[in-house]
């Protein structure tokens, strides 16, 4: 009621504030995620990221695509890494120890890729991008249900038993196997 | 700003752009999954950004992200799993010691 409708001094809607807001917190801890020597630290700082992520979604009218990223991302792939983290019980260390000797060069390939992808995104013109303040295209529950159970069943069919498939292929790869008889090393590693 | 796709597709590339980064220099193998995981997810808002601001794509780019995820969980348990094996076989997450097939 109280706020006006543009920042005053820079005459940005709000939108853009909460854009910028969040796109700085997903960058800054995704760089923290990629250099923190702190491998914990790393994972946690992921989750800040998915979770601005998350809202960056809301802020594009996406909003099924951030309630799954909280599911999906924040609830069991974030777990799932925090354990494999704790298993492995890697502790920090110095830089040496962090980074392989080509770092530098994976920098500045990384910053290449980024200023090739930045210049090929401006130069583009996009078809179609509605004008700023087009309240932009928000996808309804009911479209996308009807696109996901009417249109993409058998893609939904093909994702569940791809889901199936990697629940026994992930318990299959990580229970520790039984200990061999005495001797006999077995050829081929199946158990 | 906010109205504007090449916002949303520099975001994405930059985001990308750091998960390559991170892909490439980190020794520990499970910083180099999570480095993975915001790659996709750096995909994924191109993908949702896409479906947001192109009319044709009505409702697919919800759907696309949404397959991508679920392809992104299965991915991330399978290779956690891998990692946790290795481990348990050689007792270090380091990839450069996982030299043994090369020697």
């Amino acid at each position: 009621m109280g706020l006006p409708q543009t920042i005053p001094l820079l005459g940005w809607s709000w939108d853009d504030v909460i854009f910028v807001v969040l796109s700085g917190v997903m960058l800054g801890s995704a760089l923290l995620v990629v250099l923190g020597r702190n491998i914990i630290r790393s994972g946690l700082f992921m989750i800040l990221s998915f979770a601005a992520l998350a809202g960056i979604y809301v802020l594009l009218g996406a909003p099924i695509v951030a309630a799954a990223q909280v599911l999906i991302y924040i609830g069991a792939i974030s777990v799932l890494i925090l354990f494999a983290i704790m298993l492995t019980q890697s502790k920090g260390g110095s830089a040496a120890l962090t980074f392989h000797h080509q770092a530098k060069a994976a920098g500045l390939a990384a910053g290449l890729l980024a200023l090739i992808l930045t210049v090929t995104v401006l130069w583009t013109t996009w078809p179609e991008a509605v004008a700023p303040g087009v309240a932009v295209a928000t996808a309804s529950t009911v479209v996308v249900a009807q696109l996901l159970f009417s249109n993409n069943t058998m893609a939904v069919e093909v994702i569940s038993v791809l889901l199936l498939a990697a629940v026994i292929g992930g318990v299959f790869l990580a229970k520790r196997e039984e200990a061999p008889d005495a001797g006999e090393p077995t050829p081929d590693g199946s158990a | 700003m906010t109205g504007n796709l090449d916002a949303y597709l520099v975001l994405s590339g930059l985001l990308f752009s750091i998960g390559t980064f991170g892909f490439l220099a980190r020794r520990n193998a499970i910083a180099m999954l999570m480095s993975v995981e915001l790659m996709v997810n750096a995909v994924n808002l191109a993908i949702v950004a896409f479906g947001t601001f192109v009319p044709e794509l009505k409702g697919q780019g919800t759907v696309i992200a949404l397959f991508v995820m679920a392809v992104a969980a299965a991915e991330a348990t399978v290779g956690l799993a891998i990692v946790i094996a290795i481990y348990r076989n050689r007792r270090t997450p380091l990839v450069d010691e996982y030299s043994s097939m090369r020697d």
